[in-house]
Parts: C-alpha cells; sequence; structure tokens
C-alpha cells in the first residue's frame, strides 16, 4: 500500500500540521490515546489508587537524581566515602540532590508497599490481572536489588557491613555456596572489586530490567483495564459509545486527581527531604557516616527498615525452630493431600518437595542458616503467587466475610512487628515473638486456598458502588 | 495452501545448524562475561603472609592485624582466661574443631587452647564469625552483662546475630554460627614476631 499522508486544510495551525506529519511516520497520538488520554478507568477509585502514578514519579526523581549524583561521586574503594562527603559539603546544592535520591529510596518503598496493599485489598492481581502482578513483583525484585546495591556505593560502615553479611547469605547453598559468594565478591573480602560491580548494576544494568517492566506493567494493564474498589469487571457493563458505563477516560479526570496525588506527596518529601533526611536514622543510618572498615563491624548492625520484615524472618530461623518447620511442612503435606482438587501428580509432587524439606531439616542434614536462607527468600518470593492462592469468589474485601478483614490485620501486624524487630538487636523474647509473626507470615499465604473460600459473601452489585460529588 | 505445507528439509536443517553455531557463539561469550566476575590476578597475588609484633602485648590485651582483608586478633591470655577453656569444654559446639571453616585447622594447633604449644598463650585466629562474615566483639569481662548469659567465662560476642565464642574462638552450642573461627597458618619467627599465612611447611 501506498504511502498516503492525512491531508489537513491549508490554513490549519503549524502545530496541527507538525502532529499530522509526525504521527503519518510514528503512532504518537495513537500511543497517548491508548495508554492514558482515552483510556477508561472505572470511576469510583479512592485515595488507594494514587500510589501507582506516585511511584512513576519516585521513579523519574531517582533517576535524574541519580544521573547528576554519578557525575560527582567515585566508584573506589578509597575514594568513595570522600566523593559522597564532597557531594555533601563543596557541591552545590549537591547535599539537596543526594537527600533527594536517599529519601527517594525509602518514599519508593513505602509507595510501593501501599500499592501492593491496595492489591491485595481489592483482589487486583486476580485473573485477568495476573500478568500485571507479575510485572510489578518482578519490579519490586529490582526494586530490593536497586537499593541494596545502592546502600554499598557510599562506603560506610553499614554499607560495608550490609553487604558482607548478605553476600554471604549465598554462601549458605550446599556445595556451591562459598564459591558463589567469592564469584558475586569478586575478591576473598568485600573490596573495590565488589564496588565496582554493585556500582555498574546500580547505575545501568538494574535501570534498563525496571524501565522495561515498567513499560510491560502498564502495557499489561492498560490492555486488560483497571480493577476497583467494588472488584467489578467494568467492561461486562459497556454504554452505547463502547466505552464501559461506569469508566471515565484517565485524561483529563485522572489527571487532575494524580496531580493533586503528587502536590501532596511533593509537600511531605519535601519536608523530609529538608528537616529530617536521616529519618532518626531509618532512611539514613547512622553508623554510615564511619568510613568502611573491614576490620571493625559495628556494635549493632540492622538492614535499612525495608528490609527488615524478610531479615527477621532469617534471623527466626534458629535450630529449635526447624521442629516447628518441619511439622509445619508435614501438616501442610496433608492437608494438600486430604483437602485440594489439584491433580494426583502435582500432589505427589509437593508431598516429595516436603519429604526433602524434612530429610535436610533433621539435625544429620543442612544447617539452620541455609534453612533461614531459604524462608528469607520464599518470603519474599511467594508474593508473587498470589493470583492463584487467593481463590475468593469476591474479589474486593468489601464484600468478602466480615473476619477476612481481620485475616488482613492479623497479617499485616505480624508484617509490622517482624519489620520492628528486624531493626532490634537480637534477644530471646524478640526471637520467639519473630518466630511467632513468620508462622503468622506464612500461614496467612499458604493457607489463602482455603480460607479464602470460607465464610458468607456479600454479593456483589452489578454496577460500582459511586456518588457524584 | 500446499506452498505453506511444503518444507525443504534441506534448509530447514541448514536453519537449524545456523541456531546452533550462533547459540554456542552466544553462550561462548556469556562464558566469558560470567568469567569476569571471578577474582582477578591481582586480587588472588594479594594474599601475602603479614608480620605483626607482640612485644608490647600485655596478658590480657589483643591486638588486630590485617591479613588477605580480614581482621586476624592476636589475643595473649593471662592464665585466669586460660583456665576458663576447660570450663567451656562442654558448652561449645565443636570443642575438637572437627568442622572447619573456611581453612584446615593446623595440626600444631589442635588442642583445647587452640594455639602453638611454645607459646600456647597466644590465640592467632581470624576475627570473621562463619555465620555471616560478621567480625565479633570483645567480651573478656566475666559474668553477667547484656545479650550475654550470667555465667558468662569470657569470649567474643557477635554483634549481627547474637553468635558466642569462648577465648580460644570456639562457638558456643546453639548459635547461628555453625562452625568455630578459623585458625590461620602461622608461626614465631622470635620470641616477639609472628608470622601468619605462613608457617614450617610455606605459605598458607
Amino acid at each position: 500500500m501506498a504511502f498516503v499522508e492525512k491531508k489537513l486544510p491549508a490554513d490549519a495551525p503549524v502545530a496541527a500540521k507538525a502532529l499530522n506529519w509526525v504521527d503519518s511516520r510514528f503512532p504518537l497520538t495513537k500511543l497517548w490515546n491508548d495508554q492514558w488520554g482515552n483510556y477508561y478507568a472505572p470511576k469510583n477509585f479512592n485515595f488507594w489508587y494514587i500510589f501507582g502514578s506516585l511511584a512513576m514519579l519516585v521513579l523519574v526523581i531517582q533517576i535524574v537524581t541519580g544521573i547528576f549524583l554519578v557525575m560527582h561521586y567515585k566508584p573506589d574503594a578509597t575514594l568513595a566515602f570522600a566523593s559522597v562527603e564532597y557531594i555533601m559539603r563543596d557541591v552545590p546544592w549537591g547535599w539537596l540532590v543526594r537527600y533527594m535520591h536517599s529519601t527517594g529510596a525509602s518514599a519508593f518503598f513505602i509507595i510501593v508497599y501501599l500499592h501492593m496493599t491496595r492489591a491485595l485489598l481489592y483482589g487486583s492481581y486476580r485473573k485477568p490481572r495476573e500478568l500485571i502482578w507479575l510485572f510489578g513483583f518482578a519490579i519490586f525484585l529490582c526494586l530490593m536489588g536497586e537499593a541494596f546495591m545502592g546502600y554499598l556505593l557510599p562506603w560506610g560502615q553499614m554499607s560495608y557491613w550490609g553487604a558482607q553479611v548478605i553476600v554471604n547469605l549465598f554462601g549458605a547453598i550446599p556445595f556451591i555456596g562459598p564459591d558463589l559468594s567469592l564469584w558475586i565478591r569478586g575478591d576473598y573480602v568485600v573490596s573495590d572489586a565488589t564496588l565496582n560491580r554493585f556500582f555498574a548494576f546500580h547505575v545501568i544494568a538494574i535501570p534498563l530490567i525496571l524501565l522495561g517492566l515498567v513499560a510491560a506493567h502498564l502495557i499489561a494493564l492498560h490492555e486488560v483495564g483497571s480493577n476497583n474498589p467494588d472488584g467489578i469487571e467494568v467492561k461486562d457493563n459497556l454504554g452505547p459509545d463502547g466505552h464501559p458505563v461506569d469508566s471515565i477516560p484517565s485524561h483529563p479526570y485522572y489527571s487532575v486527581h494524580d496531580i493533586f496525588g503528587v502536590t501532596v506527596f511533593l509537600v511531605i518529601f519535601s519536608a523530609v527531604v529538608f528537616f529530617a533526611p536521616e529519618m532518626g536514622g531509618y532512611f539514613l543510618e547512622y553508623n554510615n557516616f564511619i568510613p568502611a572498615d573491614s576490620l571493625k563491624t559495628p556494635p549493632h548492625i540492622a538492614p535499612t527498615w525495608y528490609f527488615t520484615p524478610f531479615y527477621s524472618i532469617l534471623r527466626a530461623t534458629t535450630t529449635e525452630f526447624l521442629y516447628v518447620v518441619m511439622a509445619a511442612v508435614v501438616g501442610y503435606v496433608s492437608l494438600v493431600y486430604l483437602k485440594s482438587k489439584l491433580p494426583a501428580i502435582v500432589k505427589a509432587g509437593i508431598a516429595a518437595l516436603g519429604l526433602l524439606m524434612i530429610i535436610g531439616m533433621m539435625p544429620f542434614g543442612l544447617e539452620a542458616k541455609f534453612w533461614g536462607v531459604v524462608l528469607f527468600g520464599s518470603s519474599v518470593v511467594i508474593l508473587g503467587a498470589l493470583p492463584w492462592l487467593d481463590q475468593s469468589p469476591a474479589k474486593s474485601i468489601r464484600y468478602r466475610p466480615e473476619w477476612h478483614k481481620y485475616m488482613f490485620l492479623l497479617f499485616g501486624f505480624a508484617f509490622v512487628t517482624l519489620g520492628y524487630l528486624g531493626i532490634q538487636p537480637p534477644s530471646p523474647g524478640r526471637e520467639r515473638l519473630s518466630q511467632v509473626c513468620t508462622v503468622i507470615y506464612f500461614g496467612f499465604f499458604l493457607l489463602m486456598p482455603w480460607w479464602s473460600t470460607m465464610g458468607t459473601f456479600k454479593p456483589v452489585p452489578k454496577r460500582v458502588t459511586f456518588s457524584a460529588h | 495452501m500446499s506452498i505453506e505445507k511444503q518444507v525443504d528439509s534441506g534448509r530447514r536443517g541448514l536453519l537449524v545448524a545456523t541456531c546452533a553455531a550462533g547459540g554456542v557463539a552466544g553462550l561462548a561469550t556469556a562464558g566469558a562475561l560470567v568469567s569476569t566476575f571471578q577474582p582477578s590476578e591481582r586480587a588472588k597475588a594479594a594474599g601475602a603472609p603479614v608480620e605483626a609484633d607482640i612485644s608490647d602485648l600485655k596478658p590480657g590485651e589483643m591486638k588486630v592485624v590485617e591479613w588477605r582483608g580480614k581482621p586476624v586478633w592476636l589475643l595473649k591470655r593471662t592464665p585466669e582466661m586460660m583456665a576458663s577453656l576447660a570450663k567451656t569444654e562442654d558448652k561449645v559446639a565443636d570443642p575438637k574443631s572437627e568442622k572447619p571453616y573456611t581453612m584446615e585447622m593446623p595440626e600444631y594447633c589442635k588442642n583445647q587452647a587452640r594455639s602453638r604449644k611454645e607459646h600456647s598463650d597466644l590465640l592467632v585466629t581470624v576475627g570473621i564469625c562463619s555465620h555471616l562474615g560478621c567480625s565479633p566483639s570483645s567480651k573478656f569481662q566475666e559474668g553477667p552483662q547484656p545479650s550475654l548469659p550470667d555465667d558468662w567465662a569470657g569470649g567474643f560476642l557477635c554483634p549481627c546475630h547474637g553468635s558466642t565464642f569462648d577465648l580460644a574462638g570456639r562457638v558456643y552450642k546453639n548459635k547461628p554460627a555453625p562452625q568455630n573461627l578459623d585458625v590461620p597458618r602461622y608461626m614465631f619467627l622470635s620470641d616477639t614476631k609472628v608470622i601468619i599465612g605462613k608457617d614450617e611447611k610455606g605459605d598458607a
């Protein structure tokens, strides 16, 4: 087919002609309309629906401030610490760029955790949105990698010993572990080689993957359409114009909504950047203002707050606790056998896996340290399985039985408690509490296929709950 | 329709062979990139033995030297400290040091004090916890204190996950750390000079 360019009247504005010229060669207007301008979203969004756009904003803040930090930072073990101090003291406005970046990291996790909570409350990961969730989960993993590797770069005491502990976690894997940690570090101790490779991952490798995943997350979302607080498929009820009757175009309606959210967020964000950038040692730990010393571990080391729930699970796994885990595995395998409709081959697979785990946890088997790493990894990975674990007939919490809300609260409480315990130094009482919370954490997810179907569900309406304001 | 069904097996074979050859080249390149992550020749060469002067070390004092980027502790133990090792013998997980951590236990240190016979009071050990690699802190003071049991006999406490070690670097039972602290190969050059990472049999 020959190339035909749409003809505009001779007196059309120059801008319209220019856009027409581009649109004939690149689907600019089409992209805008598909992805935002003419993207119809349910009209009953509440404040929980602000965190997606905010996450996007923080990603932009991190990338832009990151670019300017790299212009002054030196990825060299002998120069790194001093170059960060140079940015803070000598580079004009360098302190602001650095504090925006360090506060942005914590803000990113706050927003992402709230964004995930929204998905949990309204069943946003349920069919047909499983892939949106999986892309989002992969984004979360990338963020954890970004945060961990970025934290090494200032080359302070917490940078150094945090990296030492996490890299050594891989050493717990049987047979290949010690060589694997050596390979990750590139030296026998955390050193210049480690700093350089973490720098490369932090500034280029992971951000590239992250951007690709964000694009995939949004394309998938705009393909199937957004969920809403009622958990109703708005596309089941189309109006004469072919758009869902309960939806409105994102532009201008949600553009205005999101700009308002951005304003509120920036007020809070700026307040933190200007008045409490260290946030009492939670956003920037005090020990990290001491240069890395490979001969001395600070008296109290803890990861940054966003990792502590998972870190607590790692610490909770002691030799004693393995007996609880073994009992739980036995119970769970029996439950799968008696109370699930899975194919026989899958049941046999789960039973075999359970048996292997029990053998491995026996006193003659693998060390508690290895199982700590396994539980730590599983506690993150299990989030990815949510679309298949949740079997509730109603997507939204609004139409689920009242006691489901208490299940969510209990889980939230266990998660926050684990986070708190991860910041505290270890003690026998705290260890016991973290073990109880670990059991609740895994119980919530692993038993979800059963408990999410139980109870009396409320009728789900045909149209979204909405009153014009 | 008939065109779609005809597969030229000769061309299909060439296609498969081309993909296979390309795949091999791709894998080889990936292998080279993955290999760049291994320790460099310079990192491997940096493991030379180090000398330490202990002439100024009084009984009960400890000094730290760096060997292969890790802290090596030189602790001159008092007679009371040496006596405490008999008390901790049945409280530690591996009293005979049969499970090594990252390096083989030297033959001459396989004893309760985990040191050389000629200067058994001097403990030479790598101050890296066998759990996740933190460096434990010195807790030589006996008796009850925070994070430690009431019958504490002196030793080391790892700040990261609470593992405790006695004054010979042996890990207590039921702690996250699975093994005792490493004892490197070392020997005395004179009464006041120790070399770490080297003994009569050569470099470690």
